[in-house]
């Protein structure tokens, strides 16, 4: 090959690159592992993670199961080793199950239209918002202060340079967002208005009337969903113009935070305004039907700085997880696996009222989660019920200080009944 | 067999819509019997918030759903069935171990606000891969949390920004050279700020003249992509960035292309102030079909205390996640980044090691070198600067008989490959870009380089053969123009 190019050593292929610029010595980083070493390096870091413990741990991702299939199916490497389908005649897998995907987040979120997927629930959000600026041409953003603390923070991040002023609405003692201060707050230049359902504290938000609100002052309704598992029996946010959120929870792993999938839904009339990639139907010459990369000229490697965002990538593989999951458990197993969803929660909220001395705090209704005032310090209660494998829940006191000792506990249909046991009697 | 017989005819199955498919009563998945007090959902949820049956969703069973997506699957190109030689994409071998090790349970059935103690293995992966790709790149700190190159662009854009704020004036614009990739004016306009653009000079470089002539102190950052999307590393790069320091903007680099350079050279050290890197390209985590990526961003000193939190630390008793930052950009993304990708970026580094990274570098670049020496004599080289791990060439001779890159493209997946890059990137007309990376061996090579050989022959001797390629693929060419007229994005019940 050297003499193919005419050179005498590979040395040479750097010669375009000034001395004073090239490293003259190994990199620093660990010698060579071999398969075995390997092995043995990832399994004593995965076994210093505790997944053994019972945890009722949620706050936007969520332990479900994960049918074995999802994992044969993503593991073939047709589809994790494919790249983005640009060239349509050698992708038609990639493009028809992103298309089926489409139409599933379409039909759970009860919109028009769902792209291909964005990188997480938290930057859907953002993006979001960022569509609703585009759309109404308007900065000011009503947030209501029961969504997720972190998305909320990713919406400042993406907000802060773009003329985007943001004001949060408070939440009744009911856990839900307070109607009245929302009518208060808006006027006629407010963009949209932001709300999560099931919200932060698990409690399912009046989106029906948030929606109308929104409406009467010209603004839109963007609705996100952290528990996607929601979706198959409450009704998608009513009145909506955006939703977005996380579809982690069907079929994808927690996976220490991600990678997960956000997907973002809409009505028609948005979608040249929707952010990320979208997979139409086409024909080609002999009239066969295909997918293709469509409407690609919001993008950015066509629109560069004009472009809707400066997204170049889908989650696809994480797409396709959620996609298997729904084909598998199909819409009778998805509404059962959300009615065991909140009898268990629901549940486990009636014991802890009845047999602990601590609060419940907001009547409902909720789906998953819902959060306990703890009448002790968390840290205390915290280290007890560790000490018997029990992680119980998210300290709030980070994200809502004035909640006091409140902990934000999550219930799915993986918890046993024993296990919910147990944790109610480690806070007796 | 000769190359040209690398395609054979066999059997791939049409398959319709999930939609279109199952019937009812079928299923898939059990789920076992409620163990707590059943009660009818509507004495715990109001009924008017809940929904009647989801019209359109299929009722299938298992082997229903392994046939659906079995048979898609085989409609797929991909990397572990033959080269892709997209320029600047890096589309390398993904190592099996990879996959299996970010599979481990102790990986995926973690939860990251789980108390710190129950996931010092995590946070463990997560600070060892910062620490190895700063010594790769030649930085001081690292972020694992964007989510992918684009979002590590903004990241970085984001914490400039923050840096000239903190010194009083966040300036204006930033400077992008004509050769970049699109996610960099994108994240530039996300990040509020202003595009300039930069022409290249005639090596395909930076013109430092020109660039001496527009830093002003509106300029807050040159977002520089190095080697360059030409294959090309910028000679200059040292004196763009003492210019850039000396008139106190910042240089970002898009390190898309680090792929050229581990353990040959590093940003840190020829002035470059923070830059992304994409683990989907250079450190094999798959691509998925379109993601997920992973797109970690590594600084300087100076831009550390901006980093989006939480930041991994370490106290006496482990890690934790640091969230008292009170100079941070915030947050850029829930949690802290794909960390299924952290594991396989890692694997990937630590089975390498120093020599390895080292070897991966230089083959690419010999591999790039190879196919530029073979086929020069019948494309036409864009720019003669040498050539990194990725070679342009333009469409020009072959445009003689209106056959266009596009068309040799859809042309390669006859002789069984994957297109090129084309059209990208935009300083060159017709541009057909390479990147064959390390992993491909010189069989492989000669196959594609025969395969480009033959189409360039035909292209002048039978050019209606190659515009009108594909001719083996399961369908032709769709009329993306009638798709995007008219979309039709999901299915829908008749």
């Amino acid at each position: 090959m050297l003499a193919e190019i005419g050179i005498d050593s590979v040395e040479q292929l750097f010669s375009g690159i000034p001395e004073k610029s090239r490293l003259r010595r190994l990199l620093d980083i660990p010698k060579a592992l071999t398969e075995p070493e390997l092995i043995d390096y990832f399994r004593e870091r995965a076994a210093r993670n505790a997944v053994d413990y019972t945890s009722f741990v949620g706050g936007g991702i969520y332990r479900h199961h994960i049918p074995i299939i999802v994992d044969a199916l993503i593991s073939r490497s047709e589809f994790y080793t494919a790249y983005t389908p640009y060239q349509a005649e050698i992708a038609q897998g990639t493009l028809q199950a992103i298309f089926e995907f489409q139409t599933y987040m379409a039909q759970l979120s009860g919109m028009e239209v769902a792209n291909a997927s964005l990188y997480d629930g938290s930057t859907g959000l953002a993006e979001a918002v960022l569509m609703a600026q585009r759309v109404t041409k308007k900065n000011r953003f009503l947030i209501a202060r029961t969504v997720h603390p972190e998305y909320r923070a990713v919406v400042g991040t993406y907000a802060k340079n773009l003329g985007i002023q943001i004001e949060l609405i408070d939440h009744t003692p009911e856990g839900g967002v307070d109607l009245a201060k929302l009518e208060a707050a808006l006027r006629k230049d407010v963009a949209a208005v932001v709300v999560q359902s099931p919200n932060f504290f698990g409690t399912i938000e009046k989106t029906s009337q948030i929606s109308d609100l929104a409406h009467k002052h010209e603004a839109l309704s963007v609705a996100n969903v952290c528990e996607a598992i929601s979706l198959g029996i409450l009704k998608p946010p009513e009145g909506a113009d955006i939703v977005v959120g996380e579809a982690q929870s069907l079929g994808v792993p927690m996976s220490f935070g991600g990678p997960h999938v956000g997907f973002l839904a809409t009505r028609d009339r948005y979608v040249r305004q929707m952010p990320g990639r979208l997979v139409g139907m086409g024909k080609d010459q002999s009239g066969h039907g295909g997918f293709v990369l469509t409407l690609s000229t919001r993008e950015q490697h066509i629109r560069r700085e004009k472009a809707t965002s400066n997204i170049c990538t889908n989650q696809s593989l994480c797409a396709l997880m959620a996609t298997v999951y729904l084909a598998t458990v199909g819409p009778r197993g998805l509404r059962e696996i959300a009615e065991q969803n909140i009898l268990k929660t629901d549940y486990a909220v009636t014991q802890i009222w009845s047999r602990t001395k601590h609060r419940v705090l907001f009547p409902g209704p909720r789906f998953n989660e819902f959060v306990v005032e703890l009448k002790d310090d968390y840290a205390l209660r915290a280290q007890r019920l560790l000490k018997n494998k029990i992680v119980p829940g998210i300290s709030l006191s980070r994200f809502y200080p004035e909640l006091g000792n409140a902990v934000l506990l999550c219930v799915t249909e993986t918890a046993r009944k024993e296990q919910i046991d147990a944790l109610v009697q480690g806070l007796a | 067999m000769n190359d040209h017989q690398r395609i054979a005819t066999h059997f791939s199955l049409n398959e319709r819509l999930l939609f279109e498919e199952g019937s009812a009563g079928r299923r898939g998945f059990d789920l076992p019997a409620l163990d707590v007090p059943s009660k009818n959902i509507s004495e715990v949820i109001d009924p008017s918030l809940l929904r009647n049956e989801i019209p359109g969703m299929p009722e299938l069973s298992e082997v229903d759903v392994i046939r659906h997506f079995t048979r898609l699957s085989t409609w797929n190109y991909h990397i572990d069935l033959g080269l892709y030689p997209l320029g600047s994409c890096t589309m390398k071998y993904n190592p099996k171990i990879n996959e299996r090790m970010a599979r481990l349970e102790g990986f995926l059935l973690v939860h990251p606000l789980m108390p710190a103690e129950l996931i010092q293995g995590a946070l463990d992966v997560q600070k060892t891969l910062e620490q190895c790709l700063a010594e790769i790149s030649g930085m001081d700190a690292v972020s694992l949390q964007p989510a992918a190159g684009a979002h590590g662009e903004m990241t970085g854009l984001l914490m400039i920004r923050a840096w000239h704020e903190s010194r009083g004036n966040p300036r204006k614009k930033i400077l992008i050279p004509d050769s970049a990739h699109g996610t960099n004016p994108a994240s530039v306009t996300i990040s509020g700020y202003v595009v300039e653009n930069v022409p290249s000079n005639k090596r395909g470089t930076v013109d430092l003249d020109h660039l001496k002539k527009v830093v002003n102190e509106d300029v807050a950052a040159i977002m520089i992509t190095n080697p360059n999307t030409l294959g090309v590393f910028e000679t200059e790069i040292a004196e763009i960035t003492e210019l850039m320091h000396s008139r106190g903007a910042l240089v970002y680099m898009d390190g898309a292309n680090l792929n050229a350079m581990m353990g040959i050279t590093r940003p840190g050290d020829f002035g470059v102030d923070v830059l992304h890197i994409n683990l989907h390209k250079t450190f094999t985590t798959p691509h998925g079909g379109g993601g997920p990526g992973s797109g970690p961003v590594a600084v300087k000193k100076i831009l550390e205390p901006f980093l989006p939190y939480p930041v991994v630390a370490k106290k006496s008793e482990g890690y934790f996640f640091d969230y008292d930052r009170h100079q941070s950009i915030g947050k850029i993304k829930a949690y802290n980044g794909q960390f299924g990708m952290h594991v396989r970026a890692l694997c990937y580094i630590l089975a390498n090691g120093p020599e390895g990274l080292k070897q991966v570098s230089e083959v690419a670049v010999l591999n790039a070198n190879y196919i530029r020496a073979k086929l020069k004599q019948a494309y036409a080289l864009a720019y003669e600067s040498p050539s990194l791990h990725e070679v342009v060439f333009s469409d020009r001779i072959q445009a003689r008989k209106e056959v266009h890159v596009w068309d040799i493209g859809k042309r390669l997946m006859d002789y069984g490959f994957h297109p090129p890059t084309v059209h990208f990137p935009l300083i060159v007309p017709g541009a057909i870009m390479i990147e064959p990376t390390e992993t491909e061996s010189k069989q492989e090579l000669d196959a594609f380089i025969s395969a480009m050989l033959a189409i360039a022959k035909e292209a002048d001797e039978n050019p209606e053969l190659v515009t009108s390629a594909p001719h083996t693929t399961r369908i032709g060419r769709i009329d993306e123009a009638a798709a995007a007229r008219k979309p039709v994005l999901r299915w829908r019940p008749d």
